[in-house]
């Protein structure tokens, strides 16, 4: 399935969710990987206080960020790195293509990065005759089905193996067996070709490390080794807040990424280059850039509600723990982040509330990314707030802005509920049937296409409760048990009555 | 002493009979509740949907409502939970509010856990001989922390045999307007969590929220299903029938 952005999220949801074979590709990898987050975290033990520790890391970082990449980008000059602030998407692509074209390139190869998904600079580069490669098993395998990934980790997680040994066919003019070794054989084949060829190496960011100037990428398939030392010249795109202040917090991110994201200890390569090749140095680029792009992120700076937003490592560890997009995958999202972050993401970045579509209404709220964050980002919370403000800006929906309307209106007085609870046992009666409704109607339409729903009870709690207050009263006369809960109720509230300073009962 | 109940609005409406199940527990343990007249609704419908305005107008009869009580007390982790983590910032820029808020906060709790750990109780003496699995719901486990409470009170059943529920974590799928708004996800959620509570072969669901209950039960009618589902209060309460 191809995402265009069109459409809705409910109405490429409901694509996705006809089509099982992305939905039992995603459901097998999101829970493998769920499961090996879960096993690591319990391997590693003491997971909740390293999760603080990650997190006062970040919210330190983030909040002294303007010092940090002053510093990074010092000491990165200092190496002999060329680097370059740019402040959206445009920007970034332009500063990359005028490298490129000053340095001939025909070719350049590319290790994962997410950044380079949300600028599209595979668009850009081959709109300047210049041939762009992914070299990421995953990417590569987008690249070639022209998609967006539909994972910040798994590129690729939407799609099969049968399917992916369709697409490798083609690529190689010849039948490939869907077979993990034959597939991943042709293309480390026909990427070496590539590597040795390549005129720029690109790669993203996982840290950017203050005190040095240096840049750290997590990777299991070597292809970012290759790319990052083969080709003569470097570029690194990085989001502005990828950064963090020492190599002793890097000790602390590497414990929570690799176990966050696929549950390894460690992954197969993590490499920290500091600055292009010096004279007795076995290889690396001649010439080093950074590209630190800010596209929406320092809009977050400062606002309560979403400036740790910015926290977020790219472990996709949310992905895997999100419900909703188990079922949906995550091309539904329509942007090049997706889950729970990229809802949050995707118009959290451009606070152009106005054109904000349905991707924060496309959660349960179930708290489950929260739970699953190794730097503890209430995700539920920012979703709560995006619709919020999305309504504040007078862009929600007209029929439940007036729904809204009703419920304030009933709800602020009592006697009205009991009223509206009156009205609607009458309205219900032509279509209870055995104590439930099943009508496909009005805004019970979407409920009921599933579920049957139960009827309103007469008497409603407040009508009968009179009655059960002298039941109540005569069952507690008789309790045998009483003097033991009694106690500990008074204790209880003498503890708390202390603790908030004692004045409320005076 | 005065315990309050906080029905919440949906078994006010729908399911009154599990409000008299905690009640007839409570007074079964010498405490004689109140039910404060001028509570509605904890606002969590309006809230989640990002209307702050309609929320804080049906959370004020909350404050209103619970201002002379002791201990709050309330069959959904949900509601709690509403109460436990958004009060605060619902009301943070009305002073005399927010210290409302913050003593309701204090006092509220979800039933399981006032049972547990308020009462110290965790063996109602019931009797309820059939196969039982328990679904968490999220903002009882998540948000609240309920975890343990309910399950320890289940395993001193008599003759209940407790089922573990596979993916029991995951989300049913509920999510108040989630259900209507985005219906066609949040079906394919409870459907998979219907497949997972049938596998159990349990003969009734039991859970602590009435909002996950109305919609996994509700998808099990529509699937013709007729496996109980029960609030943790009306087995237990029903279990205490058996005994007493």
């Amino acid at each position: 399935m191809k995402a265009t952005n069109e459409q809705t999220v409910l109405e490429r949801a409901k694509q996705a969710l006809n089509d099982e074979f992305l939905r039992n590709a995603v459901k097998l990898t999101t829970e493998k990987l769920k499961n090996g987050r879960l096993s690591a975290a319990k391997q590693l033990g003491n997971w909740e206080e390293w999760r603080e520790r990650a997190r006062q890391i970040r919210q330190h970082t983030i909040a002294h960020l303007d010092y940090y990449l002053n510093q990074f980008a010092d000491q990165a000059r200092k190496q002999g790195v060329h680097v370059h602030f740019a402040k959206d998407g445009k920007e970034a692509v332009e500063i990359a293509i005028r490298i490129a074209i000053s340095k001939q390139a025909q070719t350049v190869v590319k290790s994962k990065s997410m950044v380079s998904e949300e600028i599209h600079m595979n668009e850009a580069l081959e709109q300047n005759g210049i041939e762009s490669v992914e070299t990421d098993l995953g990417e590569y395998i987008i690249q070639l089905a022209g998609e967006m990934p539909s994972h910040i980790i798994i590129p690729a997680i939407h799609k099969n193996r049968k399917q992916i040994a369709e697409l490798l066919s083609r690529d190689a003019n010849e039948t490939l067996a869907p077979d993990t070794a034959v597939l991943a054989g042709y293309v480390r084949k026909k990427l070496r070709e590539k590597f040795l060829a390549a005129d720029i190496g690109m790669t993203g960011c996982n840290f950017a490390i203050a005190e040095t100037g240096s840049i750290v990428l997590f990777e299991n398939e070597g292809n970012a080794r290759m790319v990052s030392t083969l080709p003569k010249t470097q570029i690194t795109l990085m989001g502005m807040e990828r950064i963090v202040p020492t190599w002793d917090d890097l000790e602390v991110m590497a414990t929570m990424l690799p176990r966050s994201a696929t549950g390894q200890r460690l992954t197969v390569y993590m490499s920290g280059i500091t600055g292009p090749r010096r004279p007795d140095d076995g290889d690396g680029p001649e010439e080093m850039h950074v590209i630190i792009l800010d596209n929406g992120r320092s809009l977050q700076l400062g606002d309560p509600e979403f400036q740790e937003l910015l926290h977020c490592i790219r472990c996709g560890a949310c992905l895997n723990a999100c419900p909703v997009y188990r079922h949906i995958g995550g091309h539904s999202y329509g942007s090049t982040y997706s889950g729970p972050i990229g809802a949050v993401l995707k118009p959290a970045l451009n606070k152009n509330v106005l054109e904000w579509d349905d991707v924060a209404n496309a959660s349960s709220l179930c708290g489950a990314c929260y739970e699953a964050c190794p730097v503890k980002i209430p995700l539920h919370d920012m979703l709560v707030y995006l619709r919020r403000r999305k309504n504040e800006a007078g862009a929600g929906l007209c029929s439940e802005k007036w729904m809204m309307k009703g419920f304030k209106v009933v709800m602020a007085k009592p006697h009205r509920l009991r009223a509206v609870l009156k009205a609607g046992r009458l309205g219900q009666m032509p279509l209870v049937r055995d104590g439930a409704i099943s009508a496909h109607l009005g805004p019970l339409k979407g409920w009921t296409a599933y579920r049957r729903f139960p009827a309103l009870a007469k008497p409603s709690f407040r009508e009968r409760w009179p009655h059960l207050q002298a039941e109540l009263k005569e069952k507690a006369r008789r309790a045998s048990v009483k003097e033991h809960v009694q106690l500990r109720l008074k204790q209880i509230r003498e503890k708390r009555t202390k603790k908030t300073g004692g004045n409320r009962d005076e | 002493m005065k315990v309050s109940i906080m029905i919440t609005c949906l078994a006010d409406a729908i399911y009154p009979k599990v409000g008299e199940a905690m009640a007839r527990i409570l007074a079964r343990y010498g405490i004689e509740a109140d039910f404060p007249q001028l509570q509605t609704c904890c606002g969590q419908p309006a809230f989640n949907s990002g209307y702050w305005d309609e929320a804080r107008a049906s959370a004020l009869t909350m404050l209103e409502a619970f201002q002379e009580s002791d201990f709050v007390v309330t069959p959904s982790g949900s509601c709690a939970g509403m109460i436990h983590h958004y009060y605060l910032k619902l009301f943070e820029s009305d002073e005399a509010r927010y210290r409302q808020a913050e003593e309701l906060i204090d006092k509220t709790y979800e039933f399981s856990r006032f049972l547990v750990h308020v009462m110290g109780v965790t063996d109602v003496g019931a009797h309820f001989p059939h196969k039982v699995t328990y679904h968490p719901s999220c903002h009882g486990s998540r948000l609240l922390g309920v975890k343990d409470e309910p399950l320890k009170l289940l395993e001193h059943v008599r003759g209940l045999e407790l089922i573990p529920l596979p993916y029991a974590e995951d989300c049913c799928g509920f999510g108040g307007t989630f259900s209507v708004k985005m219906s066609d996800i949040s079906g394919a959620m409870v459907s998979e969590k219907v497949d997972h509570v049938l596998e159990t072969k349990a003969e009734v669901l039991v859970g602590i929220d009435l909002g996950c209950l109305m919609n996994i039960a509700g998808h099990l009618r529509h699937r013709g299903q007729s496996l109980r589902v029960m609030h943790l209060a009306e087995l237990l309460d029903e279990g205490m029938g058996v005994t007493a």
